[in-house]
């Protein structure tokens, strides 16, 4: 007689409902009752037919449940997932253009100036402000590697990237143009720390529908901790005129705001509102400080518990708006539900070095901005083209398959090992799993699953909006 | 499905997608009748011995699967048991050649 076992799931509750979602395949589906007694004896250990008690409804439920994978003949070996790796030329979907690697502030934990930077921007060869040539050439390379795709996105990073804005202005006219020739349509963004947002570049953003994200920690006292010049001075006085003159003025893109979350006192919800509601920002997004372990600023073990409580309110929150169809602004969440709502299940923690690379201020291309100008990770120039052979070595040893450590955990569909530059930060190797955020990944994914599934009950057409936007991704 | 409802979009995927079982020499709408290849060369039957590299890994079938195909429906001599008299379990537990033919044992007269 067949045993049968639980494959590899994640049951969770919503709405007073169970769901599980299926790993790999990251399908989610609602269990009736006869279902969900069975996955739960099955989760325990492997059980025969008599061993589950029951009429015709068990065999139907039991045929289900094997049909989508959930369960599985306990003789039969698990299905294995294929190291597949994307066909070159893969389109270049996102190109970050590091315009400068300069700042006028110096934040403490900031990744390309701190204890923890990659590339020496001081002295290092790259040149400090990118070129109004090089920008160029960059512009041509990503219409090229664009191949199919008729939306190119190009996104300017720095350092402070509007201290080069004489160049990104210079570029993005030469973009249009050069998109209107080729019949590609071409989408602006930066990120920027807000310090130089004059009347005038407000203007050029707001009329030429640049994408604004603005780095930004909280309120006066914790913007004030690390967000300082380099005189020691804080950056919030500066900044907060600025930005509300960018939020009254540009209207046509939403503007997000970045936080990056240290060590210390930790208060979700109240930067949450203060940067909604005092200052105005449409989404804001947040995102644990990268780092060696052992900094002043970084966040410890119990700092990423209290961090997913925190976390865990304010979702609750955005559940309680997104039932009434209001706004909530918690892009978190909402980039989660929409990998959710697809069924996104990765080979790769993220596009980098596939459809999103990094470009330094010499022209040289990197995994990613936070990457760029390193020799140890180039995936080749602008003049030259994509590495093929570089961007294929590191595509086969970074593979999910590849990492061992995930290989038994639910939630690598939507985590597939974590950010390569934290890994970099943290292990010294990009191909290593971020292990020390484990626990957080896995706990915030079953608050979005949980979220997920209470809006599929609830107000399932506010989901509807997931279906055909295409993806893209954020940039920090 | 009146067990799973299909939440997200990719349970909708997968429930189409399982919506019928496909098997190798599938002929779609037609019910679902046993394996017998009429003979090697009579059928399609793409990467029946080697695959486009030259090995076995990537067949369309396994090469376990010639075992039955061989000795029900072609000439080729299979060294296999009577399944009608004398050992007619010998596959009971071989439900899937490509994973379970190790499960395949030797009969003894």
């Amino acid at each position: 007689m067949t045993a049968w076992a639980a494959r590899e799931h994640h049951r969770f509750e919503a709405a007073g409902k169970p769901f599980v979602y299926l790993v790999p395949s990251a399908a989610i589906f609602e269990l009736d009752e006869a279902a969900d007694a069975i996955l739960r004896a099955l989760g325990e250990r492997p059980r025969t037919r008599e061993e589950l008690a029951g009429g015709d409804d068990i065999d139907a439920a039991l045929a289900e449940l094997a049909r989508v994978q959930a369960i599985g003949a306990v003789s039969a070996p698990p299905p294995q997932t294929p190291k597949i790796i994307p066909l070159a030329p893969f389109p270049l979907t996102t190109m970050v253009l590091n315009v400068t690697n300069q700042c006028n502030l110096s934040c403490e934990y900031c990744y390309e100036y701190g204890e923890d930077k990659i590339v020496d921007t001081e002295k290092g060869k790259q040149p400090k402000f990118m070129s109004e040539e090089t920008a160029r050439e960059s512009v041509d390379f990503m219409l090229k590697e664009s191949g199919t795709n008729t939306i190119a996105h190009v996104t300017f990073f720095g350092g402070e990237t509007l201290l080069n804005f004489s160049v990104l202005r210079k570029t993005i006219a030469y973009a249009r143009q050069r998109g209107e020739q080729l019949g590609k349509q071409v989408d602006f963004s930066l990120t920027t720390n807000g310090t130089l947002l004059k009347p005038d570049i407000i203007e050029f953003l707001a009329e030429n529908d640049v994408g604004v994200t603005i780095s930004i920690d909280g309120p006066k006292e914790v913007q004030d901790k690390f967000r300082v010049f380099h005189n020691g001075t804080g950056s919030y006085d500066v900044i907060t005129p600025r930005i509300k003159e960018l939020l009254k003025r540009h209207r046509s893109r939403p503007i997000g705001a970045r936080v990056t979350l240290t060590s210390g006192k930790m208060d979700v919800k109240r930067i949450y509102q203060h940067l909604t509601e005092d200052i105005g920002f449409w989404e804001v997004g947040f995102a644990p400080v990268t780092t060696a372990p052992g900094r002043g600023h970084a966040i410890s073990d119990s700092g990423y518990d209290e961090m997913l409580g925190q976390f865990r309110e304010l979702a609750d929150d955005f559940l309680a708006a997104s039932v009434q169809n209001r706004h909530h602004g918690f892009s978190n969440v909402k980039e989660t539900l929409e990998e959710l709502h697809k069924g996104v299940s990765k080979a790769f923690p993220c596009g980098a070095g596939l459809g999103l690379l990094g470009v330094a201020t010499d022209g040289d291309v990197a995994l990613c901005h936070r990457f760029a100008g390193s020799d140890s990770h180039k995936l080749g120039t602008v003049r030259t083209g994509i590495d093929r052979d570089a961007q294929r070595a590191f595509l086969e040893t970074h593979h999910i398959a590849d990492k061992t450590d995930c290989r038994t955990c639910w939630a690598r569909p939507l985590c597939s090992g974590g950010c390569y530059h934290e890994a970099h930060t943290r292990y010294g190797d990009t191909r290593r799993p971020n292990l020390h955020y484990c626990d957080w990944i896995r706990g915030w994914t079953d608050v979005c699953l949980e979220i997920y599934g209470a809006l599929a009950v609830r107000n399932p057409a506010f989901l509807t909006q997931f279906d055909d936007e295409p993806a893209k991704e954020p940039v920090s | 499905m009146t067990h799973l409802k299909p939440v997200n979009r990719k349970a909708a995927r997968v429930e189409r997608a399982t919506a019928q079982d496909v098997v190798a020499l599938q002929r779609t709408g037609l019910p679902q009748l046993p394996h017998f290849p009429i003979g090697c060369s009579l059928v399609f039957s793409p990467g029946w011995e080697a695959d486009r590299a030259g090995g076995t890994a990537g067949l369309c079938q396994p090469v376990e699967r010639d075992l039955f195909d061989c000795h029900i429906g072609c000439y080729w001599p299979a060294q296999v048991p009577d399944q009608l008299n004398h050992a007619p379990d010998w596959t009971s537990k071989c439900a899937a050649a490509q994973k379970d033919w190790r499960k395949i044992d030797l009969i003894f007269p």
